[in-house]
């Protein structure tokens, strides 16, 4: 019951081919088994979710259901759930019980959907590992001994496991394609302003996006139609109407117009990730799709910037945590400054406290405009760049990571070298550009993700051709040993 | 630019953080070489480039003057850490 997808879910609940109950005990049992080898869940919320299975399956029976209704979920421990801890990965949150849902959780649970727990996460979204989590490091289902990729590592890791069909992540600078590539799934980072902001908490709000994950590109699309929409609760959400998408996902993609900027296929690009991406343009080619080599001149300026703008509006958003209103307090505070210095110094870990520092630093009086004023220029450059390569061309692919999943501790000492494991996906995020990261094949045992950037507001056109992709493909249904 | 330990002694008290002096050295070492890594920003020429505040140059969307907030303070207290007659506890300010 564990391998279905979630449209096989959704079909099988209708005919009445099983319950959303029996599904649901099916999987936590499941997690309980297997999950202490991965970590991917902070929280398994068991009872509610046997609840909302129930509830399910009364709504199916009277014939209300959406194509969600009964299918279980998980949502990443940085989306608010009312009752539910809501961590972000952070001592600073471990007693947080979220007064009220985000409005994707809540979408999802109007939906029917059934969520069975909070995925663990690199600490308030800062990694590319997983490992910064309070909770320990999650593992890669393809090698335990390597990392699942962050920051919504927990999320991939549990789909890939097959411990859960799909789930919520969220991508500020590559936190939904990276990981979904290490783990061999596939994942979706929308459009800037696609999908509420509203009880995520905040990292860097002018990049951070909500996003599905889940096996197929069918389900990406289920899902998305849930989670989209204007929201008057975050004031960057934008209001235009979400078509269905999955009503697009056979448009023809013959005569797609694919772009391959040179700048993702150079220097530190792994070799057997190189092989399989362009295995992957091959198949397109075999559809129909011409394929034109473009550039993105300023490719090499994104991790430059992206380390100025996310640690500003991080240092600027984590103020909040002050130990006086909700989170971590420290022991016998003497003074008001000690009570904020010892609250926060003991309640983050050091790669948060890095990030706020460079914030704070690049803020502080005298630097704005030689740090955030220069970072938000150079970010213009970078969407000038995917503004011009979109006059020629639909959509923008190339490997999601310049290396397959590494190893545990191989880069926790140097952040730099950890920074540069998203020099693929940060772009994106400036230009607030949707992407996507599916299977594409495998190197040295371990999964590649095949990265799809597309136009504004063009995740129909990324999902389609992802989803005819996986009709030509079956590196989407490979499923790790041991977790078949 | 390279951080020595006194200054990033004056960044974490201005970012209210309680660092560790043992742990100074390796901050500045890290912090110092993400400043590096940030700095090749300076080998371009932004003269008259407007800076991108959001992705698709939106601004800020007003809402009418209405009240849409309730008073949840009971609920929103109950996860404080110390509270009294509706009122966040924090140590002393004022002698």
């Amino acid at each position: 019951m564990h391998n279905k997808t979630i449209a096989e879910i959704s079909a099988g609940l209708k005919a009445g081919k099983f319950s959303s109950e029996e599904l649901t005990q099916d999987l936590l049992a499941r997690i309980d088994r297997i999950d202490g080898k991965l970590n991917s869940f902070v929280t398994v919320t068991a009872e509610q979710a046997q609840a909302a299975a129930r509830a399910a399956d009364e709504r199916i029976k009277a014939n209300k259901a959406t194509p969600l209704t009964g299918v279980p979920i998980a949502h990443k421990d940085i989306f608010c759930t009312e009752g539910v801890k809501t961590s972000c990965g952070s001592k600073m949150l471990d007693n947080f019980i979220a007064p009220y849902n985000a409005t994707v959780v809540e979408r999802m649970h109007a939906a029917g959907a059934v969520m069975l727990g909070k995925t663990n996460m690199d600490e308030f979204a800062m990694g590319s590992s997983n490992e910064t989590s309070f909770y320990g490091a999650v593992k890669n289902p393809w090698d335990l001994e390597r990392v699942p990729g962050g920051s919504s590592g927990g999320s991939a890791a549990a789909i890939a496991a097959r411990l859960v069909p799909g789930a919520t992540g969220t991508d500020t600078g590559g936190s939904i394609r990276q990981p979904a590539a290490l783990c061999g799934v596939t994942g979706l980072k929308p459009t800037y302003g696609r999908v509420s902001r509203y009880g995520m908490i905040a990292f860097a709000s002018s990049l951070d996006q909500g996003g599905p994950f889940a096996r197929t590109a069918e389900d990406c699309a289920l899902l998305l139609n849930a989670m989209s929409g204007f929201d008057g609760r975050d004031s960057t959400s934008i209001d235009k109407p979400v078509p269905d998408y999955t009503a697009t996902l056979k448009d023809s993609i013959a005569g797609l117009k694919i772009g391959l900027p040179k700048e993702y296929f150079s220097e530190g690009l792994d070799a057997g990730m190189a092989q399989a991406v362009e295995q992957a343009i091959d198949v397109y080619k075999s559809m129909g799709c011409e394929i034109k080599e473009i550039s993105l001149p300023n490719t090499h300026l994104s991790v430059p910037a992206y380390y100025v703008v996310a640690p500003a509006e991080c240092s600027s958003n984590l103020s909040r945590f002050d130990g006086v209103r909700y989170g971590y307090r420290c022991e016998n505070p003497s003074d008001l400054t000690d009570l904020y210095e010892r609250s926060r110094g003991e309640g983050f870990g050091s790669e948060v406290k890095r990030r706020i520092m460079i914030g704070t630093y690049a803020l502080s009086a005298g630097y704005y405009d030689a740090y955030y004023l220069k970072a938000q220029q150079i970010r213009r450059l970078i969407s000038d760049d995917f503004t011009q390569a979109f006059a020629d061309v639909d959509v923008i692919m190339g490997p999601t990571s310049p290396t397959t999943a590494f190893k545990l501790g191989e880069k926790t000492d140097d952040p730099v070298s950890m920074y540069l494991s998203d020099i693929y996906t940060i772009a994106a995020n400036l230009a607030g550009l949707p992407g996507m990261s599916i299977p594409a094949g495998f190197s040295n045992g371990l999964p590649v993700g095949l990265q799809l950037i597309g136009n504004y507001f063009d995740e129909g056109g990324l999902l389609a051709a992802a989803h005819q992709y996986q009709q030509q493909t079956d590196w989407h249904t490979h499923t790790p040993q041991g977790f078949a | 630019m390279s951080l020595t330990n006194e200054e990033v002694k004056k960044i974490a008290h201005l970012a209210r953080l309680r660092v560790n002096e043992d742990d100074l050295p390796t901050y500045a070492g890290n912090l110092s070489g993400i400043l590096a890594l940030v700095e090749q920003m300076n080998n371009v020429d932004t003269q008259g480039i407007v800076p991108m505040a959001h992705p698709q140059d939106a601004s800020q969307r007003l809402r009418d003057d209405v009240v849409s907030e309730n008073d949840q303070r009971e609920r929103f207290q109950a996860i404080a850490p110390q509270t009294e007659a509706g009122l966040y506890l924090v140590p002393k300010v004022i002698e």
